[in-house]
């Protein structure tokens, strides 16, 4: 008699811990010809709430941590992404495309990630410089992270479309509430269980599955989030979303690429932060 | 367990003085060892050879191979078929990639690279453990990081390698000193002909063979051993497109020279002689370990040691007595001991001119102080070392003497201590204690020096550049302008 084998229980990402919806709810998850592959966690409002308290928690550590000890996380997250590269694959595959195919999205994400994780020590140095002021001032500019950011991954591709919204974010020091694709949410799932052992800590990354068109509207009017990549979501909800985010001026990034395959860019991390300037008299 | 009935008569006078704590050494040196040349150690052409010691035992370590004018040939010529074959045209991301292997490997195996550090050099363990080695792999770590950015590094300038890059580094900082070349050099596309000191050419050797453990291309690194005449033989190699030397400005002027007119780029890191600038408003108290560690961190030996002490007059009295107390304290004695913060100096030569610039200062006129000190009977030693009533034109106040030697001398104004600070044909760094922000950043506009520390010293960081005004040399190691002398099209 062949071995049974065991099934995972696909939830939510929450402050580092992976519960399942407050809500009680789940959505099926399927494969391209309609076939229920598992079960995910159907993330409600208020789990969306404890995915901001989380994230906001988390920020000032985040953001606190060097530059550099940021840029090694992020690298880290690579390397668990290489060693579940098998598990992306099956799961990316479930849409039909062939192997080679879901190899090279996992590939050109893997890359990406480990693209973002160089910038963690360098934005600053392509973003930031000297003011020559005309007058007797040390005047420097330098960007900081906007705090908390809400990102709709894209529908497709599943994981290079959330690695390439996820990681400008986080590479400032913003920590992120994700709604993750809602066709196909199981690659995002098991992203987040290489987050969790990828030395990112609890409450950087919050991940929600299940409806954006649900669950949107209260990221976008939520007072304690900063800023909003809504540039992956359905068309149709961009603009309430863009206005709800007026409640307390969020950034929002609402561009779509032309291919999700080339959207790498430290200009998207500038759209999460903030540039200070400082002044300092000169004089003996 | 006490036992009232004995009384406690065999006890010594208690003694306050440290345990040693030495750290084990769990490293394997190669009795014998060739020329790292197409990602293999290979017999060199010279079969000369020459021993590597251990500067604090005088111990020899291993038999190092002499490389020739033949045996650079054929290191250059087998760089130049790397870079055309496999890492010039190399997509950035993926040199990326394996500078991230680098760094991450060169964090493991860490200890086992201190150990040998210290063991080959003399410098304290616990500098090695926690200064060189760390900053060396965070430097291949944030040059790795910029191998697939470089358009953004420079935005219009169409950044391109420049093909082979002869690099020839001191005996200081052997390993940081490697990554500093190294990392920014693969980064940008070259390939690397590299020669270490020939007192410290061991833990170059080990990251070679690293590098073949990271699948690192055959020859985009090599790593040829030797003393002067190998390193004259790299930098004048008609096949070697860029130059990058640290060391003496003495061999760097020869360098310049011999050079000339042959198009190749070139960084020269030279001496430096800097100024470390204490106001009458300083906290005397950090600004005593500042000076401490900017004058004795790693024996001395360090190009931007801060070996003139300008202390505003007001205080020189209290701040020589604090800096004598201090100075009372320093543990000098074996490297590998974690409590040791003066190791041994790197070779006898070194040590023969620290002795021949002191006898001098003292000829001059120059005041020696030196705390009571017990110096080891073998190895290269010499204890650390205040010169009083200084004068500007004196030979300790000129010179470089790259040991464990500080010259005091005093300012009464601002302009006094630029006007000082600034009388050195050096231009490498420079420091300055004071708690009103506006005066620091007066200062830092008009001292001539690359790098300028205010209330801290000897600061270093893979994303700040490094480097020198006037003949502490040109270009910059460290950030992203580190690249720029790495890229053509850039200038």
């Amino acid at each position: 008699m062949s071995r049974l084998d065991v099934r995972k229980t696909y939830k939510l990402y929450i402050g580092g811990a992976f519960p399942r919806s407050e809500s009680g709810r789940v959505l099926p998850a399927t494969d391209a010809d309609g076939e229920v592959l598992a079960r995910v966690a159907h993330g409600s409002r208020k789990d969306l709430r404890d995915a901001v308290v989380a994230a906001r928690g988390a920020q000032s550590g985040w953001a606190g941590r060097t530059a550099y000890n940021r840029g090694q996380v992020l690298y880290r997250i690579a390397e668990m992404v290489e060693d579940r590269r098998g598990t992306f694959v099956e799961q990316l595959g479930a849409d039909g495309r062939d192997e080679a195919d879901a190899e090279a999205e996992v590939d050109a994400s893997i890359d990406r990630i480990v693209w973002y994780a160089g910038w963690a020590d360098k934005f600053a140095q392509v973003l930031g410089n000297l003011n020559p002021v005309a007058g007797p001032y040390f005047n420097i500019s330098a960007p900081e992270a906007s705090g908390v950011v809400g990102v709709v991954a894209p529908g497709e591709p599943p994981l290079l479309g959330l690695v390439s919204t996820l990681l400008p974010v986080l590479v400032p020091g913003n920590t992120a509430v994700v709604v993750a694709s809602e066709r196909w949410p199981l690659t995002a799932v098991t992203f987040t269980e290489a987050l969790a052992t990828a030395d990112v800590p609890g409450g950087v990354v919050n991940l929600l599955t299940g409806q954006p068109a649900e669950l949107l509207p209260f990221l976008a009017s939520h007072m304690d989030v900063n800023g909003l990549d809504i540039s992956g979501a359905d068309p149709g909800l961009v603009t309430a979303a863009q206005q709800a985010a007026a409640g307390n001026v969020k950034r929002v990034l609402a561009d779509p690429p032309d291919h999700w395959a080339t959207a790498e860019s430290p200009y998207r991390i500038a759209q999460f932060t903030e540039t200070k300037t400082v002044w300092h008299p000169k004089g003996k | 367990m006490s036992d009232e009935t004995t009384p406690a008569t065999t006890i010594d006078p208690l003694d306050w003085d440290y345990a040693p704590s030495v750290e084990s050494t769990p490293v394997d040196i190669p009795a014998e060892q060739g020329l790292w040349i197409g990602g293999e150690m290979v017999a060199p052409v010279s079969d000369a050879g020459f021993d590597s010691i251990n500067p604090a035992t005088e111990e020899t370590l291993g038999v190092l191979a002499e490389a020739d004018e033949a045996d650079v040939d054929r290191a250059v010529g087998v760089a130049r078929d790397a870079y055309d074959d496999v890492w010039g045209s190399m997509p950035g991301k993926e040199r990326s990639k394996y500078l991230f292997r680098l760094a991450r490997l060169l964090q493991e195996r860490a200890r086992e690279f201190a150990v040998l550090e210290t063991l080959d050099g003399g410098k304290p363990i616990r500098e090695a453990r926690d200064f060189d080695l760390p900053m060396a792999a965070a430097h291949f770590f944030y040059y790795a990081g910029w191998a697939d950015k470089l358009d953004y590094a420079f935005p219009g300038a169409d950044p391109k390698p420049l093909g082979v890059a002869g690099q020839v580094i001191p005996w200081n900082f052997p390993m940081l000193m490697l990554a500093w070349k190294v990392a920014p050099a693969l980064a940008a596309g070259n390939t690397v002909v590299l020669k270490p000191a020939e007192t410290t050419s061991l833990t170059a050797l080990e990251f070679a063979r690293l590098s073949a453990e990271a699948g690192l291309p055959e020859g985009v690194l090599n790593v040829i051993t030797g003393a002067g005449a190998t390193g004259a033989a790299l930098v004048t190699h008609d096949d070697v497109d860029k130059v990058a030397f640290t060391g003496s400005t003495a061999v760097g002027k020869r360098i310049q020279e011999a050079i000339a007119g042959t198009g190749k780029r070139v960084t020269l890191e030279l001496g430096g002689k800097a100024a470390h600038i204490v106001f009458d408003d300083a906290p005397l108290d950090q600004a005593i370990e500042g000076v401490v560690n900017g004058i004795f961190f790693n024996q001395g030996h360090v190009c931007c040691a801060g070996s003139r002490l300008l202390v505003q007059e007001s205080i020189h009295d209290v701040f020589v007595e604090k800096l004598k107390e201090r100075l009372e304290l320093l543990r000098v004695g074996n490297p590998l001991d974690k409590n040791t913060d003066i190791g041994a100096i790197n070779s006898a030569a070194q040590l023969d001119r620290i002795k021949a610039l002191v006898a001098e200062g003292e000829t001059a006129g120059g005041e020696r102080w030196q705390p009571a000190c017990d110096l080891p009977e073998q190895g290269f030693w010499f204890p650390p070392t205040l010169f009083l009533g200084v004068a500007q034109s004196h030979r300790i106040a000129q010179e470089e003497i790259f040991g464990p030697v500080l010259s005091i001398m005093t300012f009464r104004t601002p302009e006094e201590a630029i006007e000082k600070a600034n009388n050195t044909p050096y231009g490498l760094s420079a420091g300055v204690w004071t708690n009103k922000g506006s005066r620091i950043l007066w200062m830092a506009d008009r001292l001539e020096a690359g790098v300028v520390w205010a209330n801290t010293y000897n600061q270093f960081d893979p994303a700040s550049p490094f480097g020198g005004y006037k003949e502490s040399g040109f270009g910059r190691e460290g950030g992203r302008h580190g690249l720029l002398p790495y890229l053509g099209g850039v200038a």
